[in-house]
């Protein structure tokens, strides 16, 4: 009956991708113009455009497999799925939806997604999925960027002055509690790993903790031995902070459906 | 009838060398590398692009540009379409448009495997100052004015310069 039995986790498990990475893009563009210099302000924001130029790629492959399934609904494009989806329909992790915080908590989570990130997307080129394959490949070149970049700021500050380790300390006791969900699969994850689309997050948190742990060395910050996680974001149970972000995000096409520049 | 028998692909490639990247204007499409192919089908003309970054605003201008840039050429029945893999290169970059690069004021990208992996603190790379030729220089940021480019200053003769980064 379903011509794309694929599509049954293949959907869910694209949106997830790139809800992951608009909502991080969303977080970071909030410092476009209060970067703490101009230089790295203008690093913050090519690294939010990079996470919407992939949220993009992701967002058009799932759009394509909404349309092609045998249900027809209204058409879906990259900007419906953007703009016209409720918090509960976002699977993105709790992670990148918290408040920016100061320049030490962006850049302590953009340093634990980007060592996600890179970890997911080396495999994900070997996906059985072609679109994805393409995509993880394309985008894993850029998240190469971010990743030296934001390890590179996590060792800086944390070995730089007390003032700028205690905000460190305090990024992590922030944050920490997010990064739980990230390996826990969820049943899309589950699916596309059975039929060799996806990658098995599971198995991918000891080399996270790993590198995590090699660069908290670095920067004389101590990884936290044991806590309890909050879990839901890929399952659209959101923490408040997505609600006020898609207010934010989706307002003028909310208000004036269809509207262009 | 088939258009095949009309069009010279070649024709199509010398247009294409005269459609520059918005943000670069001195370099063309083919400059830069992101024309994979051109294909004539049954009933239009295909060419394929490949994105720089996956974020570069400068590709949906590019594809209107191209578009432009045949019709009035005649060829009114083009198809732009992207694709993302083989992913694109700063290798892919034509030797001819390295040079205008640094004409331009833009230092060329290094041949890539200097600085694309995940290594921290690596030495900067040696990269010359477009103005005085010096290797002395000194990069400022990883990230500068567009996704391509990274800022770098001379010790010399302490011009700021962007670099073309490799990717």
């Amino acid at each position: 009956m379903n011509l794309i039995p694929n599509s049954q986790f293949l959907i869910p498990y694209t949106l997830h991708l790139a809800d992951n990475n608009l909502i991080l893009a969303q977080r970071n563009s909030e410092w476009c113009g209060h970067g703490p210099v101009l230089e790295q302000d203008i690093a913050i924001t090519n690294i939010s455009l990079d996470l919407i130029g992939q949220a993009r790629n992701f967002y058009q492959y799932a759009a394509q497999l909404i349309n092609d399934s045998p249900v027809p609904g209204s058409e879906t494009t990259e900007d419906t799925l953007a703009y016209h989806r409720n918090d509960k329909d976002f699977k993105n992790f709790l992670l990148v939806e918290q408040p920016k915080g100061d320049w030490g908590q962006t850049i302590l989570r953009q340093f634990f997604y980007s060592t996600f990130q890179h970890l997911l997307y080396q495999g994900l080129q070997n996906s059985r999925d072609a679109q994805l394959a393409a995509i993880a490949a394309k985008s894993i070149k850029e998240v190469t960027y971010h990743l030296r970049w934001s390890s590179e700021w996590v060792i800086r500050l944390g070995d730089g002055t007390e003032e700028s380790h205690n905000r460190m300390l305090q990024a992590i006791d922030a944050l920490w509690v997010y990064t739980g969900e990230i390996f826990q699969v969820s049943d899309f994850e589950l699916e596309a790993v059975k039929n060799n689309i996806g990658v098995n997050v599971s198995g991918l948190k000891e080399e996270w903790v790993k590198k995590v742990k090699d660069i908290f060395d670095e920067a004389t910050l101590p990884l936290p031995v044991s806590s309890s996680f909050h879990y839901g974001g890929k399952e659209g149970k959101h923490t408040e902070h997505l609600g006020h972000i898609l207010a934010e995000m989706q307002y003028l096409q909310r208000a004036y459906p269809g509207v262009t520049w | 009838m088939s258009i095949a028998t009309k069009i010279s692909i070649q024709k199509i490639w010398q247009l294409l060398e005269e459609v520059p990247d918005p943000e670069v204007p001195v370099l063309s499409v083919i400059d830069l590398g992101i024309i994979r192919d051109v294909k004539v089908n049954e009933n239009d003309l295909e060419v394929i692009i490949t994105p720089t970054y996956s974020g570069c605003p400068a590709m949906d201008m590019i594809t209107m540009n191209i578009k432009l840039a045949l019709i009035e050429h005649g060829y009114n029945n083009v198809k732009v379409t992207s694709v993302l893999s083989p992913a694109w290169t700063t290798d892919w970059m034509s030797e001819e448009g390295k040079l205008k690069l640094k004409k331009y004021g833009i230092t060329p990208p290094n041949p890539k495997q200097q600085v694309c992996d995940d290594n921290l603190f690596t030495p900067h790379e040696a990269v010359q100052c477009p103005h005085c030729d010096s290797w002395h220089t000194h990069r400022i940021s990883e990230f500068g004015s567009t996704a391509c480019k990274a800022l770098y200053q001379c010790n010399d003769c302490k011009e700021p310069f962007d670099y073309f980064k490799c990717h």
